[in-house]
C-alpha cells in the first residue's frame, strides 16, 4: 500500500474537501454536545454522520459510506429523535441540559482524542495510501471480510447475537430472574 | 465538454422527470380514486377531464400564505419539506430506466437508494416536532416507530435480489434478472413493496397522517408552498418506490417488442396504479396491528426469501 508519499503542500482537491468534511463533522459534534437544544441535539448528529459519511466517500469508502448513512442516519438518529420525543421534547431551550460533570467529560474527550491522534500519527505517520477508485466497493470489500477476516466477523457476530437475545429477556417481563 | 454536455443533459432529464412523474402519478390518483368511487373527479380545469388540476392547485398553493406557528421551531419547520422532498430527487438519479441511461451508476446502488430514502422520514419526524402541536408530535412519532420497524424488512428483501443478481448495482441487478426471478423472488417482492408502501406513510399504512384521528399528523401546520412540497414528496416518493420494485423485482427495461424506457415506465405506472387501488380498497391499520404486520409477518417472510435465494443460489452453483 505504501508507495511515494506526496507533499501535504499544495493539497490536492480531495484533500482539500477531506478537511472541510472534517470541519463540518467536528464543528456539528460540538453542537451536539453545546446545544442547549435537546432535538436539535440529535439533529446536528445527523449532519455530522452525513458529513462522516462524505470523509468516507472522499477515501473511496463507497459501501461504508453508505452503510454509515444507512445504519446512523437512518435508523441509530431516528430511535433517537423516538426515544427523546416519548420522553419529553421540548422546543426551545431546556435550562437543565447542563451535567455537572462536563468539565470532566471534557477532559476525558480530549485525552481520548490525544491517544487516537497519537496512536495514528506514531503508527501511520508517513504511510501514504494511493485513493484509486473502487478498492472501496462492495466487491473487495466483501471478499476481504469473508475470506482474510471471517474470524472476527464470525466473533463479532456471536457478541451481536447475545446482546440481541440480551435485549430480548430485558424487555421481555415474563421472564424472570432466580429468586 | 463533450462529458459535460452528458452529465448536464442527464440531470435535466432527471430534473423533468422528478417535477412531471409525480404530477402524472397524482392526476392519475385523483381520476382513478374517482371513477373507483362512482365520481368523476376533476373535470374542469384545463379542458379535457380536468387534466390540468395539479397546475391549477399548484398555483393555488404557491400564492396562500406560508404561515408558521408562534410557538414553532422556526428553522427546523422551514427546513423540513425540503428534508422530505430532497432525498426523492437524489434517489431518481441512480435509477436506470434503460442499459446505460441512468444518471450515474453506482456500484452501491442499492445501498444508496435505501439510505437516501431512510433520511426523507427524517423530514417528516422534524416535521412533526417542530410544529409545536400535539397532534403533529404524534404523528412524528408514530412516522419514527414505522421507520424504523419497516426499515429491516425493505432491507433484506433488497438484499434477497441483490444475493440472487450477485451485485450492488441498479442496472446490474436489472440486467441480470430473468422471468423465472418472478416466481422465486415473489415473497421478496411483496416483501419489498409493502416496506415500502409503509415508509411512504401511504394508506393503509398511514398513521402518521391518519388525517381522520390527528388531522393530518405531522403536516396538520403546514401550509401553501410548503405543505404542496409536502404532498409532491409524497407523490415522488411513489415514483421512486414503483421504479425501485419493478428494477429489483420485474427486471426493469426488459421486455418484448417494445423499447427499454417505455418497459420501464409501463411497469413503473402499473405499479403506482397499483398503490393507488391499495389506498382505495384497504382501511387504514391501528399502530398495534402495524408493528404487527412488520415484526410477524414481513420480517419473517424476508428472511424465508433471503434462505430461499440463497439455497437456489448454491444449488445453481
Amino acid at each position: 500500500m505504501t508507495s511515494e508519499t506526496p507533499g501535504f503542500w499544495p493539497p490536492s482537491g480531495p484533500e482539500v474537501v477531506f478537511l472541510l468534511l472534517g470541519v463540518v463533522a467536528l464543528g456539528s459534534a460540538l453542537l451536539v454536545v453545546t446545544t442547549r437544544q435537546l432535538v436539535h441535539a440529535a439533529l446536528w448528529l445527523v449532519l455530522c454522520f452525513g458529513a462522516l459519511a462524505g470523509c468516507y466517500l472522499v477515501l473511496t469508502a463507497e459501501f461504508v459510506a453508505w452503510v454509515q448513512v444507512l445504519i446512523y442516519v437512518g435508523a441509530v438518529v431516528v430511535l433517537l429523535l423516538f426515544g427523546i420525543m416519548l420522553t419529553r421534547a421540548p422546543i426551545g431551550r431546556s435550562a437543565d441540559l447542563d451535567s455537572g460533570n462536563r468539565w470532566a467529560a471534557v477532559l476525558v474527550a480530549l485525552a481520548t482524542a490525544g491517544v487516537l491522534l497519537s496512536v495514528v500519527v506514531a503508527g501511520f505517520g508517513a504511510a501514504y495510501a494511493p485513493l484509486d477508485p473502487g478498492q472501496g466497493a462492495a466487491k473487495p470489500l466483501g471478499s476481504s471480510i469473508f475470506r482474510t477476516w471471517v474470524l472476527p466477523f464470525e466473533a463479532l457476530s456471536v457478541l451481536l447475537l447475545a446482546a440481541l437475545i440480551g435485549a430480548i429477556v430485558i424487555s421481555r417481563t415474563d421472564i424472570r430472574g432466580r429468586e | 465538454m463533450a462529458e459535460v454536455l452528458d452529465v448536464a443533459v442527464r440531470l435535466i432529464v432527471i430534473v423533468v422527470a422528478f417535477l412531471l412523474l409525480p404530477l402524472i402519478v397524482g392526476q392519475m390518483e385523483h381520476k382513478a380514486m374517482a371513477h373507483m368511487q362512482s365520481r368523476l373527479g376533476p373535470m374542469y380545469a384545463g379542458g379535457f377531464h380536468g387534466w390540468a388540476q395539479l397546475i391549477a392547485d399548484g398555483v393555488k398553493f404557491a400564492q396562500k400564505e406560508d404561515v408558521i406557528p408562534a410557538a414553532a421551531d422556526r428553522r427546523v419547520f422551514a427546513i423540513a419539506p425540503a428534508v422530505a422532498l430532497v432525498p426523492y430527487l437524489v434517489v431518481l438519479v441512480v435509477i436506470p430506466v434503460g442499459p446505460g441511461l441512468v444518471g450515474a451508476d453506482v456500484d452501491a446502488g442499492l445501498f444508496f437508494v435505501l439510505a437516501v430514502m431512510g433520511v426523507g422520514v427524517l423530514g417528516a419526524i422534524m416535521a412533526g416536532w417542530a410544529s409545536a402541536n400535539k397532534y403533529s408530535v404524534l404523528g412524528g412519532m408514530r412516522a419514527a416507530a414505522q421507520l424504523m420497524s419497516y426499515e429491516l424488512p425493505l432491507v433484506l428483501a433488497a438484499s434477497s435480489v441483490a444475493m440472487a443478481a450477485g451485485t450492488l448495482s441498479l442496472e446490474g441487478i436489472a440486467e441480470q434478472w430473468r422471468w423465472w426471478w418472478l416466481p422465486w423472488q415473489a415473497i421478496g417482492a411483496v416483501v419489498f413493496f409493502v416496506a415500502g408502501l409503509a415508509e411512504l406513510r401511504r394508506p393503509p399504512f398511514d398513521m402518521p397522517i391518519a388525517d381522520s384521528e390527528i388531522i393530518m399528523g405531522t403536516m396538520t401546520e403546514y401550509t401553501g408552498i410548503r405543505f404542496a412540497l409536502f404532498m409532491l414528496a409524497e407523490y415522488a416518493g411513489i415514483v421512486v418506490l414503483s421504479a425501485l420494485t419493478a428494477v429489483l423485482f420485474l427486471g426493469g427495461w426488459q421486455g418484448p417488442l417494445l423499447p427499454g424506457p417505455v418497459w420501464t415506465l409501463i411497469k413503473v405506472f402499473v405499479l403506482a396504479f397499483v398503490v393507488i387501488w391499495v389506498r382505495v380498497s384497504f382501511p387504514r391499520l391501528r399502530e398495534d396491528q402495524l408493528q404487527k404486520l412488520a415484526w410477524i409477518g414481513l420480517v419473517p417472510l424476508a428472511l424465508l426469501q433471503l434462505a430461499l435465494t440463497g439455497v437456489v443460489k448454491v444449488l445453481m452453483a
